[in-house]
């Protein structure tokens, strides 16, 4: 199992060939009180850098970008009947969608857990 | 489009103590300001049951002096302020010549002198206005010296008298001067979040010890204007900037009440030809608030589209109800519509969504009038 990171704040954990999909602790934090999220259906193809879900918080309405491109296995109910998960545990519970890698290669361009955190911290 | 910044911003007063208390600063109308401390809808939720300290201190204070103030303000203002009694509070407009809202207010007789709070992004225009337009004899004094702070929520006064005995005998859009802290202070009664509460003018150097002794008490959070925000919506109150601006008229905005039965039997102030007759015929848009169906929030900018798919309006405010937990908004719909109740659709985000014409507010005001029944 590894666990990525875009510079969109997007976190990406992939098992074989399946990767769930959310939002940084360091995005949650910024966007504040969080009160809606729209997750995709299953079957739904993403691709890399594509608006994927849609996250709004008390303050303002952000768009979540799939980090790898696939097709959707499955969107987060429980975040949609409560988006303050994202809020208490947004790299946890609070996961946007699960996908099937279409392209294990897009993930080298992405940040490792260690590299992310260093990153966040120079913002 | 200049963005804020572009800008050097000022610091308030309580700047430092502001980021010691865990603010998150923004930029807001020129300053640097505390959007929130622990999170927006805790601090609005907390307003409603106990009691906020919000730091507005980037509002212009003014204080107009010299003979026949009130009837020259009543050339730029259509209130009427020459009945004002001293020592009460009048919400009033600085009207253009063509009737558009150049600025909401709040206007207190104090004696000889009007004091007079302004919003903070306007208040270096509107001080240009006054001073452009009113006769040589009236002076303005933009009182920079002074910090602003509101205390809002039912537990409000219950805590001020705790510091300032006497301020729980005042009544809503009531003032008066105090002396605490060894300060000299002068609190109204009133407020922008709909509840019960008051703001206390205070010299900048003393708003600190101010701003502690407040925040010892339980009862007591400071709250950001991110809260300042959805309690105002809540409230179904008006944004200037937002909600109000050159383009909108009182009666578009359904602020008529400001102007008396001697108004506008006289007329007299900038604008009363247009407003005068908006008001007999009725204007062609109307500020309303709607129910959203749904949880996701709509927001200012968002279009207001008739069955039809006409578009007849548009959002000027909006956002979610950490009272009632939906979406809410404020916004201008053609006046044939405007009746509570009428369905409509706002296209936001590339999405169409269903809301219907509400009554304002949403939450209701809990204002501590005296006498009331």
């Amino acid at each position: 199992m590894s666990l990525y990171f875009t510079k969109d704040h997007e976190w990406v954990r992939v098992e074989g060939d399946s990767a769930t999909v959310g939002i940084s602790d360091h995005a949650q934090e910024a966007l504040g009180d969080i009160v809606f999220a729209e997750v995709p259906e299953a079957g739904k193809q993403v691709s890399k850098g594509q608006e994927a879900a849609v996250v709004e918080s008390v303050k303002a309405a952000s768009d979540v970008y799939a980090p790898v491109s696939g097709e959707v296995t499955e969107g987060n109910p429980a975040i949609a009947d409560d988006p303050a998960i994202i809020n208490r545990d947004p790299e946890g519970e609070g996961w946007f969608f699960k996908l099937k890698l279409a392209n294990a290669a897009e993930l080298d361009g992405l940040m490792d857990e260690a590299a992310y955190r260093e990153w966040v911290k120079t913002l | 489009m200049s963005t804020e910044s572009d800008t050097q911003l000022d610091q308030l007063p309580l700047d430092a103590w502001h980021r010691a208390k865990g603010a998150r600063m923004v930029p807001f109308a020129g300053y640097e300001m505390p959007v929130q401390y622990e999170g927006i809808i805790a601090e609005h939720l907390w307003t409603r049951e106990n009691a906020g300290l919000f730091d507005v201190s980037h509002m212009g204070q003014l204080l107009f002096h010299g003979r026949g103030v009130d009837s020259a303000l009543e050339k730029l203002l259509p209130g009427d302020l020459l009945s004002l009694a001293d020592m009460k509070l009048k919400y009033s407009l600085l009207l253009d010549e063509n009737g558009g809202i150049i600025d909401d207010l709040m206007a207190t007789r104090r004696g000889d002198d009007f004091y007079v709070v302004v919003n903070g992004a306007t208040k270096y225009a509107d001080i240009h206005v006054f001073e452009n337009r009113l006769p040589r004899e009236i002076v303005v004094d933009h009182m920079k010296e002074q910090a602003l702070l509101a205390l809002q929520g039912p537990r409000a006064a219950e805590v001020l008298e705790t510091r300032v005995p006497g301020v729980s005998e005042l009544s809503f859009m009531e003032g008066r001067a105090f002396d605490a802290f060894g300060q000299p202070l002068w609190i109204s009664r009133s407020g922008y979040t709909g509840e019960d509460g008051f703001e206390i003018s205070v010299p900048g150097g003393a708003a600190h010890e101010l701003a502690e002794a407040l925040t010892k008490n339980e009862a007591v959070k400071p709250i950001g204007l991110g809260a300042r925000d959805s309690l105002r919506l809540e409230a179904g109150l008006p944004l200037y900037g937002h909600d109000l601006s050159h383009e909108t008229t009182p009666v578009m905005a359904g602020l008529t009440f400001a102007i008396n039965k001697r108004r506008r039997a006289e007329g007299g102030f900038a604008g009363a030809l247009r407003i005068l007759a908006e008001m007999q015929n009725g204007p062609v848009q109307k500020r309303v608030g709607f129910d959203v169906a749904g949880r996701q929030p709509v927001r200012e900018g968002a279009i207001v589209l008739d069955d039809d798919s006409n578009e007849v309006g548009r959002i000027t405010s909006g956002g979610f109800s950490p009272s009632l937990q939906r979406p809410i908004a404020m916004g201008y719909l053609a006046s044939p519509l405007a009746a509570v109740g009428t369905a409509v659709k706002l296209e936001a985000r590339g999405k169409l969504f269903d809301a219907t014409v509400a009554a304002m507010p949403f939450v209701p005001h809990h204002y501590h009038r005296k006498g009331a029944a």
